[in-house]
Order: C-alpha cells, then sequence, then structure tokens
C-alpha cells in the first residue's frame, strides 16, 4: 500500500514497508492511536532496529551475571549476598535542544532503570562530549548539561562521583550526555519487569501525565538534527528529582515487603513501552484504561497519554490482595498511585479509554517483530571528518608543548564540573573526583565487604581513526583504570553513540566498532551486561565521531590501601609499567597540530589482558602510594598529572625521548610510584625516577615548576569559559 | 480572586542572578539595561485577598532578605 | 546518649549523620509527620533538598509536625544541629538569626573547606579548642550566610582564610542562638567522620554534645 508524500505513518517515521508489516499483523489498518504507539514501539530509540543483530555479537555470560541485557539494568553478584546494579544511556538529542532538562532527565531516567531492578542507586557517572569550547553554543551546551547533571543527582541525593569530557568539533552540533547509574541491592531483593499473573492490578507509580516528550522518541531519536529544531521544544521532558526520590524510597520498600510482583520504569515511549515490554517478557498481556490515568493537563487524548514521556513515573504489577498494602505505603511516601490496568491471557495490549476500546495490539507485534535490517557497512572511500584546527605549531618545544596539552580542554582539570556535584553523599566515596584512576565506593555501610570501583571511558577521535581499536581501546582504558584501584572487572555497559546508520561508512564505523568491543570482552572475560545505543548523531555538517562508551564496575578488597594518582612523598621511587607502544596516531597532540589519522597501532589483546591482571594484583598488595594509568597528552601529560595531584615534583630520567615517547597514546601504559623496595620488587617495573623537588624534571627535555604545572591544568577550563 | 505576589531581593542585598542577566544582557546588544534584580512569582486564588499579606508574611517571602508586592490580578 | 536526626521528604544526609551520630551514641531518625521526638538528647537537622527547596531553602520544612517539638525543645535548651539544609531550616523557623542566599557563584559547590573555631561555647564545639582548624565538606548552592548586626558571640565557625565558597558575610560558616544551645552550619561534618571518606574532624561536633549530655 502506497500513501501519498504527507501519509501519517511516513510523518511518524514509518517506511511503508514497516506499514504494510503492521497492517499484516493488526490483520487491518491502525487506527492514529496504534499508528502512534507503533511508530514509538518500531523507532530506533526503542526497537534498535539497526543495531540489534549486531549487537548479538556481543559476549553476556559471565559467572557473575544475574540480569543480562533486555532487564531494565544489568545485575552482577558481588559477593556477602549482595548485587551491583549498573547501566548506561545516551539522551544526546534532548540535551542539545535543552541542555539542563536533557542532562538531568538523562540522570532521572538511568537512576529509575536501576532501582526498577531493586537496587539502590550509590552512584552516577556522565560520559559528555561537546564541540571545542571556542564556540559559543559548546559553552553554553557544557555549562547547561553540567548544571542539569549537578541539579538532578544533587537533589536526589545520589553522588556524581566520575565522568569524562572531551571537546571535538565533531560534536558541535550534536552532542552527547551519556549517564551511567551504580546501584546495591541485597540478592533476594533484585525483581524482574516480567508481568506476571493474569488478573493481577498493573498500578502506575509517581507524577502526573502530562505532554512531556510527546513524540519525542521518534521524532528525536530516529532522525538527524536540522534548523528546524527549536520547534521540538515542546516536546522536552522536565524532571523532579523530588518526586523521584520519593518515588525511589517508595519503591524500594515495596520491594522489601514484596508487595510487588514485577516493576518497570516509564522512559522512551511512556506507558505503551513499558506495558507492552512487561507484557511481552511474562508473555502475557496487559489492559490499560487511560481514563484512570492521573493527568497533569487537561483533555489529552488517549495517544498522548500512552506516549506521554513524563518523567518519574514507574508501573509495577501487584496481587490484588497486597494492593491495599501497597496504596498505604505510596501514601506514606507521599507518591501517587493509581491502579490502571490488569494483567490479562490475551497476549494483546489493549488500550481502554473508560469502556471503550480504543487500541488492540499483539504484544509481540510490538516488541519483538519490529523487522531488524542488517547493516551494510562500507570501508569510507575517503575521509569523513574535517582535520581539527591546528592549534600548536609544529616545532614547539617539550615544554610548550607539555602545556599545550595539559590546558587542552579535553585534557585539562575538570574540577568546574565536578565541584558542581556531591560527590559525597551516601557516605560511601573512598576516593573522590581527580583524586584516583576510578571512583572508589566502600561497601562497609552496606553490609559487603570492601569496595565498588567505577569508571567510565570512551575517545571517539581515536576511534574515528580506527573504529576496531578505538572500541578495544575503551574496553582497555576502563579496564585499565579500574585495575589502578585494585579491582578487576565484573561486568561492562556500553553506550554506541554514532551517526546515520542507513549511511554505508557509519554502519561500517558501527559494525567494526562492536567487533572490537566484542574482541576485548572477550579477552578480558568480561561480559556485556546492557547498554544502549543511540544512533542518527549528525546534521548537516557531518556526523559525530564514532564515540562507544565503555563504563564497568568492579570490586576491590580493601579501599583503605587504594592508591592515588598524585604522588605521595619525596623520595619514592617511580617507576613504568607496560606493555606501551606509544604512538603519536590518534593522540591529542596530533590533533593540537591539525591532524586526524587514519589508523591507530594494533593492540595485543591478550598481552594487554595479562598486563592488567598484573596490574590489579600487584595494587592489592597495597604497597604502592601512586599508581596512573597513561592515556591523554601521554607519559609527560601522565607525570605531570602525578605532580599536580600531589603537589610535589618529581626527577624523572626516560630511556627514549622522543615526541612519542613524551606525548604518544595508545594501551598499557602505567605511573606507579612508593617506597622504593615495594616499586622496585614489582615485575616489570622499569624505575624512571622519584618524587621530590619543586618541579617536573624529565631529564634533557624539560623542567616545569608543579605550580606552572596546576596554573595551566587548573585554569584552562575556567578560563575558557569566561571569555 | 486571584492574586499576584512578586517576591524580590531586599534593596542592597548582593542579587547574583540579577547581576548575571544585567552582565548578559549587552553580550546579546541590549544595551542601557541597569538595576536587574530576579525574584519570585505566586499566583494564587483567594476568598480574602486582605489575608495575602499575611500569607507572605508567614510563608510566601522571607521578610529579612525579601520584598514583596501583592497585587490582584 | 541518643540522638534524633529529623528525616523530611527530600532530605538527602540524613543516613550519612545517622552514622555519624552512632559512632558517639545511639540515634535514630525522626520522621517529620511525628511530634515524638523519643526521648532524643540532641536533635540533628540534616542536609539536603527537603521539600525539594520549593519556595526557598527550608521555608516548608520548618511547618512540619515535628518542627514544633524541635522548637520546643530548643526553647528548654536541648541541643539542636542544622547541617547545611537544616541550618537553612533553623532560620526559618527563627531559632537562629539570618538567612542563607545563593551562592555568589550562583553554582553549586561541593568541596573541602577548612573552618575555624570560633566559640567553643555550644554544646558541639565544647570539645574543640578556641582558634581550632577542622577539615569538613562543604556542598551546597544556597549557603551565602547573611545576618546584618549578628552578635560577634553568636559566630561559632568562620572558613578559614581565602577559603569561603559561597560570600558568605564576614566568612561566616556556622551561627548559634541567643542561648547556645542551637547551632546552625552549612559545612558537613558527618561526612567528615572517617579518613576512608575525607577527614575525621567533624566527629569533634558530636563528640563534644555526647560529652555535654553525660555529663
Amino acid at each position: 500500500m502506497t500513501g501519498s508524500a504527507t501519509a501519517p505513518h511516513r510523518e511518524l517515521g514509518l517506511t511503508d514497508s514497516e506499514y504494510d508489516g503492521i497492517c499484516e499483523r493488526l490483520g487491518r489498518e491502525p487506527n492514529a492511536l496504534e499508528l502512534a504507539v507503533f511508530s514509538l514501539m518500531w523507532s530506533e530509540h526503542c526497537a534498535y532496529k539497526h543495531s540489534r543483530k549486531l549487537l548479538r555479537e556481543l559476549p553476556t555470560d559471565g559467572p557473575y551475571v544475574l540480569m543480562g541485557p533486555g532487564e531494565n539494568a544489568g545485575v552482577v553478584d558481588i559477593g556477602d549476598g549482595l548485587a551491583v546494579a549498573f547501566k548506561v544511556e545516551s539522551h544526546n538529542h534532548p540535551s542539545a535542544v535543552e541542555p539542563f532538562q536533557g542532562a538531568a532527565t538523562g540522570v532521572g531516567g538511568i537512576l529509575r532503570d536501576v532501582f526498577a531492578v531493586g537496587a539502590r542507586p550509590i552512584a552516577v557517572l556522565d560520559s559528555l562530549r561537546f564541540g571545542e569550547l571556542d564556540s559559543a553554543r559548546s559553552r553554553y551546551l557544557f555549562d547547561w548539561a553540567v548544571k542539569g547533571i549537578g541539579h538532578y543527582g544533587n537533589s536526589i541525593g545520589v553522588p556524581t562521583v566520575g565522568g569524562e569530557v572531551y571537546f571535538e568539533g565533531p560534536y558541535e552540533q550534536n552532542c552527547l550526555v551519556n549517564a551511567m547509574c551504580v546501584g546495591v541491592a541485597r540478592r533476594a531483593r533484585l525483581i524482574r519487569s516480567a508481568a506476571a499473573g493474569v488478573g493481577n492490578e498493573v498500578v502506575l507509580l509517581g507524577a502526573r501525565t502530562g505532554r512531556d516528550g510527546i513524540g519525542g522518541a521518534s521524532v528525536l531519536a530516529s532522525a538527524e538534527l536540522s534548523e528546524e529544531d527549536a520547534s521540538k521544544r515542546p516536546s522536552v521532558q522536565i524532571g523532579d528529582p523530588f518526586e523521584e526520590s520519593k518515588l525511589l524510597e517508595c519503591c524500594l520498600e515495596l520491594l522489601d515487603r514484596g508487595a510487588v510482583a514485577a516493576l518497570q520504569d516509564l522512559g522512551a515511549a511512556g506507558l505503551s513501552s513499558s506495558s507492552s515490554e512487561m507484557a511481552s517478557k511474562g508473555g502475557v498481556g496487559i489492559d490499560v484504561d487511560v481514563s484512570r490515568v492521573p493527568l497533569r493537563e487537561a483533555d489529552m487524548e488517549p495517544f498522548e497519554i500512552m506516549i506521554s514521556e513524563s518523567q518519574e513515573r514507574m508501573l509495577c504489577v501487584a496481587e490484588p490482595r497486597r494492593l491495599p498494602e501497597l496504596l498505604e505505603v505510596c501514601d506514606r511516601w507521599e507518591v501517587r498511585a493509581t491502579p490502571i490496568g490488569a494483567v490479562t491471557d490475551t497476549g494483546r495490549l489493549r488500550v481502554l479509554d473508560g469502556d471503550e476500546v480504543v487500541g488492540d495490539m499483539p504484544v509481540t507485534a510490538l516488541v519483538d517483530e519490529c523487522p531488524l535490517y542488517d547493516l551494510e557497512p562500507e570501508p569510507p572511500p575517503g575521509p569523513i571528518y574535517p582535520t581539527p584546527p591546528e592549534r600548536l605549531p609544529r616545532g614547539s618545544g617539550a615544554t610548550q608543548t607539555l602545556l599545550a596539552l595539559l590546558a587542552s580542554a579535553s585534557i585539562a582539570s575538570k574540577r568546574f564540573a565536578f565541584e558542581q556535584y556531591d560527590s559525597i553523599v551516601g557516605s560511601r566515596t573512598a576516593r573522590r573526583p581527580q583524586i584516583a584512576d576510578a571512583a572508589v565506593l566502600t561497601l562497609a555501610g552496606d553490609g559487603g565487604s570492601g569496595a565498588l570501583a567505577v569508571s567510565i571511558d570512551g575517545n571517539g577521535r581515536r576511534a574515528a581513526c580506527d573504529p576496531y581499536t578505538g572500541a578495544a581501546e575503551a574496553v582497555l582504558e576502563c579496564a585499565r583504570n579500574l585495575a589502578c584501584v585494585g579491582a578487576e572487572p565484573l561486568g561492562l555497559t556500553n553506550c554506541l553513540n554514532f551517526g546515520n546508520p542507513e549511511k554505508p561508512h557509519i554502519a561500517w564505523q558501527l559494525t567494526r566498532a562492536v567487533a572490537g568491543l566484542r574482541d576485548a570482552c572477550l579477552e578480558l572475560g568480561v561480559p556485556v551486561v546492557g547498554g544502549n545505543v543511540s544512533l542518527y548523531n549528525e546534521g548537516a555538517e557531518g556526523p559525530i565521531y564514532p564515540t562507544p562508551i565503555v563504563g564497568m564496575v568492579g570490586k576491590l578488597p580493601d579501599p583503605e590501601t587504594v592508591p592515588r594518582l598524585g604522588f605521595a612523598e619525596e623520595g619514592h621511587a617511580v617507576a613504568l609499567l607496560g606493555p606501551f607502544a606509544p604512538a603519536l596516531e590518534g593522540s591529542e597532540l596530533e590533533k593540537l597540530r591539525g591532524g586526524l589519522a587514519d589508523c591507530l597501532p594494533r593492540v595485543d589483546l591478550q598481552a594487554q589482558a595479562d598486563a592488567l591482571v598484573r596490574l590489579s594484583g600487584v595494587v592489592r598488595e597495597g604497597r604502592l602510594a601512586t599508581v596512573h594509568d597513561v592515556s591523554d597528552g601521554g607519559l609527560a601529560c601522565a607525570l605531570a598529572e602525578c605532580c599536580i595531584g600531589g603537589g610535589v615534583g618529581a626527577r624523572i630520567e626516560l630511556p627514549e625521548t622522543s615526541e612519542a615517547d613524551l606525548f604518544g597514546e595508545g594501551p598499557g601504559g602505567v605511573v606507579i610510584a612508593g617506597p622504593r623496595a615495594a616499586v622496585e620488587a614489582v615485575q616489570g617495573a622499569v624505575v624512571v625516577g622519584s618524587v621530590g623537588g619543586g618541579a617536573l624534571e624529565i631529564a634533557g627535555t624539560l623542567t616545569v615548576p608543579v605550580a606552572e604545572l596546576a596554573r595551566v591544568y587548573e585554569g584552562a577550563i575556567p578560563a575558557a569559559l569566561t571569555r | 480572586m486571584r492574586a499576584r505576589v512578586l517576591i524580590r531581593p531586599k534593596e542592597g542585598i548582593l542579587d547574583p542572578q540579577g547581576q548575571a542577566v544585567e552582565q548578559a544582557l549587552p553580550a546579546l546588544g541590549f544595551d542601557g539595561v541597569r538595576n536587574v534584580h530576579v525574584g519570585r512569582l505566586v499566583e494564587l486564588d483567594v476568598d480574602d485577598l486582605s489575608l495575602v499579606p499575611q500569607m507572605c508574611e508567614r510563608l510566601l517571602a522571607n521578610p529579612l532578605i525579601e520584598d514583596y508586592e501583592v497585587v490582584e490580578a | 546518649m541518643k540522638f534524633g536526626v529529623v528525616r523530611f521528604p527530600g532530605s538527602c544526609d540524613e543516613v550519612d549523620a545517622l552514622l555519624a551520630c552512632r559512632r558517639f551514641g545511639e540515634a535514630e531518625l525522626l520522621w517529620h509527620r511525628d511530634r515524638d521526638l523519643r526521648g532524643v538528647d540532641a536533635v540533628v537537622i540534616p542536609g539536603g533538598f527537603s521539600y525539594g527547596d520549593y519556595l526557598r531553602a527550608g521555608a516548608i520544612a520548618r511547618f512540619a509536625p515535628v518542627m514544633g517539638s524541635v522548637v520546643e525543645f530548643a526553647r528548654d535548651g536541648g541541643p539542636v544541629l542544622g547541617i547545611c539544609n537544616g541550618f537553612q531550616v533553623l532560620c526559618e523557623a527563627g531559632l537562629l538569626p539570618g538567612a542563607l542566599l545563593p551562592n555568589r557563584s550562583l553554582r553549586f559547590v561541593c568541596r573541602q573547606v577548612e573552618v575555624v573555631v570560633e566559640n567553643r561555647d555550644t554544646p558541639f564545639t565544647r570539645a574543640c579548642e578556641q582558634g581550632e582548624r577542622l577539615s569538613v565538606p562543604v556542598k551546597h548552592q544556597t549557603g551565602r550566610y547573611f545576618a546584618p548586626g549578628i552578635a560577634p558571640e553568636q559566630v561559632v565557625l568562620r572558613y578559614a582564610p581565602g577559603q569561603n565558597p559561597n560570600g558568605a558575610q564576614d566568612d561566616i560558616a556556622g551561627v548559634c542562638g541567643p542561648e547556645g544551645n542551637v547551632v546552625g552550619l552549612m559545612p558537613h561534618p558527618e561526612h567528615a567522620v572517617d579518613p576512608l571518606t575525607g577527614s575525621a574532624d567533624g566527629g569533634r561536633l558530636f563528640e563534644s554534645v555526647a560529652m555535654v549530655a553525660v555529663a
């Protein structure tokens, strides 16, 4: 069946063939409500139609996995009867339109995913990408996204303990806001989202339903952003962290009492996706009566109620005999609770408006039968991205180069951001931002032993040079950050941020990146327990860098002895660990020189995996004071960061001092320091000097006072923002 | 009746929000702007307008740091 | 020694305060709707965003049923400690002079700072030395203290020189009521009771009142 150029299904983002598929599954044409619901459930954002087949390549099994991809969050066993739930999600398109609320609701959404499985959120991390800070728009987006993350996390009382921010031209039109949440639960309190029990009540908890985000999922996330985006403003969701804090406590109490049979948060596509997904997992049907949904605005139509993305709402399933208790608990927490439907055995999502049936769709058609597309990858015929602007003239000396790198916004201190986040509420934070390479959260207060380590990492520019290696490096970087605090990863969550996958070169980036992710996870033995895909991040100026973001959680036995990244004491020996083969391809220095390589050196995954195991083992012995991995800006920057962190200099002699040795990047390099005997005892450590004095001295190359290093490193972003 | 209460920082109290706005406007091309203050608006339907000042004194405003003005809408 | 930690909808640091208090005595949560203070020896009003900071920080919390009892308890000389949002609540309730305004930077700031003990004649600073420096974190957006004409003896803590994070008048970080038994401060002593998560200096405030209560 062909439609005219203004066919409703096309306006909603469905192709003709998808429309035919819907008619086939319904046995008739869909009415307007059903069309709206299908358009969202079959959108890229909800159905992952261009990525689902590819994601099946990722390894998801592991000895500690309790819940894998498909549930609200991934969950791993951490012993002592405890489990850790975690996930990362993107909120890129909304943040480009309204950065404060986009970032805030991104945090709100990922928090809900974690407490939807029964875990108390204990930490948030965020991974952000913006254009260069020369641009007023990028300054604005960065400033307000940070405010939004702070606003939500601080108000709800969950600490933001880590994250990363990078500034690159290709993100100018399409910023990235990826939010990760980690939660802790007693294993007995974990709950799945499968609706069960025919005859059970379906209850809507939390905020009233308004017109937030109507059409958001299909309109914003499945299309490239264009000039008309100002008109999309009415779709912006507004978050209320106060409402969510009550909802969170209420849900956790309901779970403690065993009063609910299933729980699901309402995110993209609102009621339609949560109800159909709950029904699909349970192999049942659901009836939803929209006339019973508490509304914030008058005269909302049934389809609006079904697809609204109003925040701070959860859907639960409860046995009728537990309903009075559920309502009492909700009342005490001042959380609205409204029975709006029932679990049925029809296998269909039926939408009622009082007595009238206004929509009737098979659940499997909505959730499982969206057509999945094969990507048609083709390597790009030539460069996709413009070369970065040259900021550092060739021939600059080592000192000038080091200072230029420390001043580069992607490397410089992010204190401007992290001091706007409460990083300590909950009394678990044993290593705050910029103190160690991963955040460390003690489990003593939760009845556990030891501590959790968490990190989130990725480098889009390096992935642009080589998507396979760039993705593998992201996994290694994240695992290395955990190893630097003595933790081994228990699981991985990822967010794949890419351009338009219908374009062959983007499909190629995505395919290669997933392969890199897969191979690195297999080699490290780390399962993927969940994640998110954000596609169509491109505009008239071109696509974003392919940006696979990786988040990991690990466990370590003794938080008291976790090293810091700063040098600790005069006289400590400084050494390097490898294997480390730094190169300028894909490095920040290459970027400052106006270059962008078209490949990266091959990574020996097995050697890197072995090194990580050795590293975390050494750290656990508890005899090193300083451990810091080498990443952006290379070894000289890492040493500078150690000096700045400790407020003390170092005298270093390197065997090789070429530019690649000083500023080249690549996986595997780690700086360690501590009492001489402890450092020399580390297998493979190459001693290069000692801590002391007021300057970073690399013999024959540079001597820079620590005060100067700190001034540049700490001052760069504040200076860029007060332009 | 519908009442509107305008609440603003008391004269003489540092108002960084007002200052930030005052500094931002010229950057957008609006000159000749002075003395900017940022406050709050509370709107309510009431049976007895004469009670609104008491509501301000007790809850809606903090008389130590804020001035208020009641307007019948 | 029994501490009571008040919990409002939107409190964030009540459990942190509870854990800190439990290092120095017994402690339990006091729900905002309950008027019963359960015979506690000291009341702590914790940090957070009670009622979302709606209208003004602390403006709604001060009218909670439990606050009626806290005001009576304070009038009878009972020790009351308001931390951050708790400080805001006590100012709104009239138990402490002054008010808290938005930070001069207009931004939330989370940072470790040093404060100087100016007045050790309160139940919460008796274990400190005059002029002692304590390392404690601040984390707030509305912490700029304003109290024209406050009596000098009511200033309990000041930020160490150069460390004022919010533009508070005269670097004031904490104050007490006229009788000295009600103390409010913006920094978070409950987040400074364990070297693992920061410093242990904040413990002095809880130690002080436990000492006094037993005496």
